[in-house]
């Protein structure tokens, strides 16, 4: 379980990087907290010829409230979000997934902006940010671009980042007045990838839920945003014939497939469950 | 002779028995200082990677390894035929179990490749990672061949047979009739059928399997720095493999990460990198990377197992039958013989009860999938399962407790020596004590009014017993009446320094189970010395007496009475020279603290140094018909019985959520009878350690095949083996029944935990869900498998 050789470049800015990014032929791979890569490596899953280390791009660190938006830069570790009371305030969202991160080791290396490149289909993060209606923030040699969370993830661990691209930051909108969020996941064991997930987030006032975005996680390829389910959610009262039927609409709105742990079916049925127990918190 | 002569160990002044005294290795591993096979580092020392099938049936067709061999560091490439000229091919049949047939297997496959994972070709070089490069530059021509996958149509008349020497897939057929188990059945009130099912999982070591291979032409000698259990059965077993003579090889085996069992069997890759080494004359490592261990070491259980009770009106067990198919691979595995798992199945089911009409098929079929062997707890998981998952059953049918069926059915505990149904025997057990103490623990009749007011909320709690025996301290009756060379018997040396310390030479191996620890607690015991004055050397066939190694629960029993006997003579030895010194009868005398004491009332007369400084410096002051004998050293082999049975009975207590089928384990009790308990703590982690092991079999581990015979699930994320926060609370209770046939009195604590969790989650398992009439009997008992028997999925 040793990587193929590779080249290995640490650069000092994200100038450096994008540029060292542009004029490589073969193949790259950018190294962030190395999680996840650097098991694909061991395993000789991807062979790239060179890999681009951007741990010394002090400018991608960091979380930062800028008016009505936080900001955390790509190379935030896990643990730094987890544990940071900005986000805590206005992104609870975030805070309440990041424990069911992988483990403490994991999350003292693993970074915000690797989960997001990834992709990974199981992943809490990609779906916490299409709930909140987060923008990526995409650095490229022609300049800085930025896409919505929704349409970043675009299948299986592919998104809408080119080769020469780098995440710089994720923009996230403040916690907006009267809204709420609920996470809800389902794993094997405390820290695997979900079996099935939901970010749950919405304008709640009483009892009654609107602008409602229920993002769900390993039931398909990206994240999915059960749009039906909103639909019949939007303006009720959360109650049991509420819940029911936003339950049935799910039904439009998901397509999972079987994976080594359950059945296609027992991850529509999770969703069904999460579902519950995510309004029910809303309302909590 | 000293006073004390005569009297057991037991009654020993300041005795280490029964006290859990810290491990004496324990600093050396918490500062990063433990010696495992990967810590070892040679000069001119070369790395080998192994090219593994990537198929589960192939053809070779041919081999070209040109392009790979021209590489620069690259020191040679080996096929299978260039190891099969050094090293002869293996038979893995025990003469004993009769039938049993494998035909021979080469370290490095000739002409076909039988599973995913199995070696086919190595590279050697200055680095592992060079050596990994390279084999992707060896061609390969494979034909596919249609894989037999799966066991339950190994036996099928069309299903492809894999050894063509052979005319089907059978590997071994036993058979047992006792009684008469149809005249059983008519006369039962009740008879329950059921079919369990149990995955095919591995045993997941910490430490993978290691090996340096450091070959001297200068003196002929093999030097194997090894990561195993059985130092000297792999001695002989490389010996013979390799044509040397066994004083030429040396197995090296400090620190070793975990074993279970899985580091007990000969591997076709460490058998090539001994005889890379012979032919490079060079040192050569190899160490499984965690995905070669998923494919290359022993896998365990994956059994079907067909089951039936009938049991009286009042709850008397009146007969037991079960079959049971196993898929064992494409080999019986060298030279344990993959089928002990299924014969212990057939010994051990429903031993833990008194009934006469018992009848048992076992069936042992080769397939497509890695090789079969022992694991921990071999069979008793899966026997202890079936027996104690149809009492339950059969308890519930006629409306009985199932501990009190099981008291009732159970012997006396005085009603011993014994024999179970097959006749085997079984010589000093305590189920009553044992049971009983067992319910006072875990306060029953609490738990059962709780389940009931909680399953009103719909909260669906249960709870469920396992009672059990277990194979421990085998005699040659398991192994060496097969042809195996692995000795029953275990030594310990022991020698006297200068200045009064003990240096312990001991045939046991320390894997992390404490062995170390309780052979200088049984010796400071034995002799009267401090424990910190005792040095404990084992792993080293050069500098250990010859011995069977751990495994099968042994090592305290065995060499524990070992290291009884050798630190009585040592002893006495050296009261004979304080007699002589001190003017005064040896048997007035004594060893306490390092002193030579008065037996009668303590008062010291001399340090146990100063007798180590005449003996070996002033040996002229000594008689002149007078010799010293400071290093002296002592075998023992149990012979009375073929095992020292142990009983135990594990409750399990876990609440099912019914809507997501997420079983959480609440709570876990273990009384288990190891005979004396040398070092409690030590004990009593061997069996909570045990029911992880167990736990993960009956909720997480199974290793996930498709019908093409490729591993799914071959990584650690995806193979779940059970983590720290998934795992209850587990409280262990002792019951001391000690062996008579040993002063120290000791039996096998090691498989307890693993043999009795999954029975006791089954049971605990299918009682929270006895309301919605739901039932399960494969494990692992997953989400998705609780689900679809809730009619959910
Ligand atoms: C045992 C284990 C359990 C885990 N469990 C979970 C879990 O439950 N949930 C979960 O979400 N994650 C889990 N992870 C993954 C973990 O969160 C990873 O750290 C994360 O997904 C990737 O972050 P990283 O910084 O380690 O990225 P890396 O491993 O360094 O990179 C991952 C990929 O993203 C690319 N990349 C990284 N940063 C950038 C960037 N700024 N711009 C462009 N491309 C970039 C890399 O090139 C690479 O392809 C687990 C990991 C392990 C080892």
């Amino acid at each position: 379980m040793k990587p193929s050789p590779f080249d290995y470049v640490k650069p000092a800015s994200l100038g450096e990087a994008l540029s060292l990014l542009s004029d490589s032929d073969g193949e790259v791979a950018v190294l962030a907290g190395g999680q996840s890569l650097m098991p694909t490596l061991n395993m000789r899953l991807s062979s790239p010829s060179l890999l681009i280390d951007i741990n010394g791009i002090t400018e991608l660190d960091g979380i930062e409230v800028v008016e009505d938006v936080i900001r955390i830069g790509a190379l935030t570790r896990h643990q730094v979000v987890q544990s940071s009371a900005d986000i805590a305030q206005h992104a609870p969202l975030i805070a309440m997934a990041m424990p069911h991160i992988a483990h403490p080791a994991i999350r003292n290396r693993g970074t915000f902006g690797g989960s997001i490149a990834l992709a990974d289909p199981a992943a809490e993060l990609p779906a916490c940010l299409c709930a909140l209606g987060a923008t990526i923030e995409i650095a490229g040699n022609k300049g800085r671009r930025t896409v919505s969370a929704v349409d970043f993830f675009k299948d299986l661990y592919e998104t809408d980042l080119a080769d020469d691209e780098l995440l710089t930051a994720v923009e996230i909108p403040v916690l907006a007045d009267g809204y709420r969020s609920a996470f809800e996941e389902l794993a094997r064991r405390h820290g695997d990838y979900a079996m099935t997930g939901l970010a749950a987030h919405g304008l709640i006032d009483g009892d009654k839920v609107s602008d409602l975005r229920l993002a769900f996680f390993a039931v398909g390829g990206t994240p999915v945003l059960a749009k039906n389910a909103a639909a019949v959610a939007e303006g009720k009262n959360i109650g049991d014939e509420m819940i029911s039927a936003v339950q049935s609409a799910l039904e439009k709105d998901l397509d999972p497939f079987d994976d080594l742990n359950c059945s296609a079916a027992v991850k529509m049925l999770y969703a069904k469950e999460l579902t519950s127990r995510a309004l029910k918190a809303l309302i909590r | 002779m000293s006073g004390s002569e005569g009297l057991s160990i037991h009654d020993r002044p300041n005795s280490y028995i029964g006290r859990s005294v810290p491990r004496p290795n324990l600093p050396r591993l918490l500062k990063g200082r433990g010696s495992y096979a990967d810590d070892v580092k040679l000069p001119r020392m070369l790395h080998a990677a192994f090219l593994r099938s990537p198929y589960a049936h192939a053809e070779i067709v041919s081999i070209k390894t040109d392009e790979a061999e021209k590489v620069t560091g690259v020191f040679r490439v080996f096929t299978g035929d260039d190891i099969a000229k050094v090293c002869s091919p293996w038979v893995g049949v025990l003469t004993h179990l009769e039938g049993l047939r494998s035909p021979p297997q080469h370290a490095l496959a000739v002409g076909r490749v039988l599973w995913q994972g199995e070696p086919l070709a190595a590279v050697v070089a200055e680095s592992r990672a060079l050596a990994e490069d390279v084999l992707e530059l060896i061609e390969v021509d494979y034909k596919e061949l249609p894989p037999a996958v799966d066991m339950e149509k190994a036996l099928d008349g069309d299903a492809e047979v894999i050894h063509d020497v052979y005319e089907n897939n059978l590997c071994w057929e036993r058979n047992v009739n006792q009684g008469d188990v149809d005249a059983a059945f008519a006369a039962s009130e009740v008879v329950i059928e059921e079919e369990y099912r149990f995955g095919r999982h591995t045993g997941v070591t910490l430490e993978s399997r290691s090996i340096v291979a450091d070959f001297d032409a200068g003196e002929d000698m093999l030097t194997l720095y090894h990561s195993t259990q059985a130092p000297h059965m792999k001695q002989a077993l490389f010996a013979k493999h390799l044509d040397l003579d066994e004083h030429k090889i040396r197995i090296i085996c400090r620190d070793v990460g975990g074993a279970f069992g899985l580091k007990a069997h000969a591997y076709g890759d460490e058998f090539a990198t001994a005889a890379m080494s012979m032919v490079l004359k060079r040192p050569v490592k190899f160490v499984a990377d965690r995905m070669e261990s998923f494919l290359g070491d022993i896998h365990a259980r994956d059994h079907i197992v067909k089951g039936k009770i009938g049991v009286s009106k009042e709850g008397k067990i009146l007969g037991l039958e079960i079959d049971d198919l196993t898929g064992i691979g494409p080999y019986s595995v060298y030279p344990r013989s993959s089928a002990i798992e299924i014969n212990q199945v057939l010994n051990l089911t429903g031993g833990a009860y008194v009934f006469e009409n018992y009848r048992a098929r076992g069936r042992v079929v080769f397939q497509n999938k890695p090789p079969m062997c022992q694991y921990r707890a071999v069979g008793h998981p899966i026997a202890i399962s079936v027996a104690e998952s149809l009492v339950e059953l059969a308890a519930s049918a006629i409306d009985m407790e199932s501990m009190q069926m099981r008291q009732l059915n159970m012997a006396a505990d005085d009603d011993y020596p014994n024999k179970t149904v097959t006749g085997i025997p079984l010589e000093n057990l305590s189920h009553q004590e044992s049971t009983t103490k067992l319910m006072e623990m875990v306060n029953y009749q609490e738990i059962r009014n709780e389940q009931a007011e909680l399953r009103s909320n719909g909260i669906y709690r249960g709870v469920g017993f396992g009672a059990l025996i277990e194979v421990t301290n085998p005699s040659p009756a398991f192994y060496g009446v097969g042809g195996a060379p692995i000795s029953a018997q275990d030594g310990c040396s022991i020698k006297l320094d200068a200045k009064g310390n003990l240096i312990v030479g001991t045939s046991v191996t320390e894997q992390g189970q404490g062995a170390e620890a309780v052979i200088s607690q049984v010796v400071a015991t034995a002799v009267g010395i401090t424990p910190e004055k005792i040095k404990v050397i084992s792993g080293d066939t050069e500098n250990t007496p010859y011995g069977g190694g751990t495994w099968a629960s042994r090592g305290t029993g065995i060499a524990g009475e070992a290291a009884v006997k050798a630190g009585k003579v040592i002893r006495n030895n050296i009261l004979d020279v304080a007699g002589i010194l001190l003017q005064s009868e040896p048997e007035t005398l004594d060893i306490r603290n390092n002193q030579i004491v008065d037996d009668e009332n303590g008062t010291e007369r001399m340090s146990v140094a100063e007798i180590g400084r005449i003996v070996y410096y002033r040996g002229d002051t000594l008689p002149k018909d007078f010799q010293a004998e400071m290093m002296v050293v002592q075998h023992y082999l149990p012979k009375s019985f073929p095992f020292a049975f142990t009983n135990s009975v594990h409750c399990s207590h876990l609440e099912v959520d019914v809507t997501t089928g997420f079983i959480k384990l609440l709570k876990h009790w273990v009384v288990e009878d190891c005979g004396t308990v040398v070092n409690p703590q030590n004990v009593d982690d061997q069996v909570r350690g045990g029911v992880v092991q167990g736990i993960g079999g009956a909720l997480y581990e199974e290793c996930i095949y498709n019908d093409q015979g490729q591993l799914l699930n071959g990584n650690l994320a995806d193979y779940l083996v059970p983590m720290a926060v998934e795992l209850p609370e587990i409280i262990v209770g002792h019951v001391e029944s000690r062996t008579f046939e040993s002063d120290l009195g000791a039996k096998g604590a090691g498989e307890a935990g693993t043999a009795g969790a999954p029975a006791a989650i089954m049971n605990a398992l299918n009682d929270a869900l006895r309301p919605l009439e739901a039932k399960l009997t494969r494990q692992p008992f997953t989400p998705q498998r609780v689900l679809e028997a809730l009619g959910k999925v």
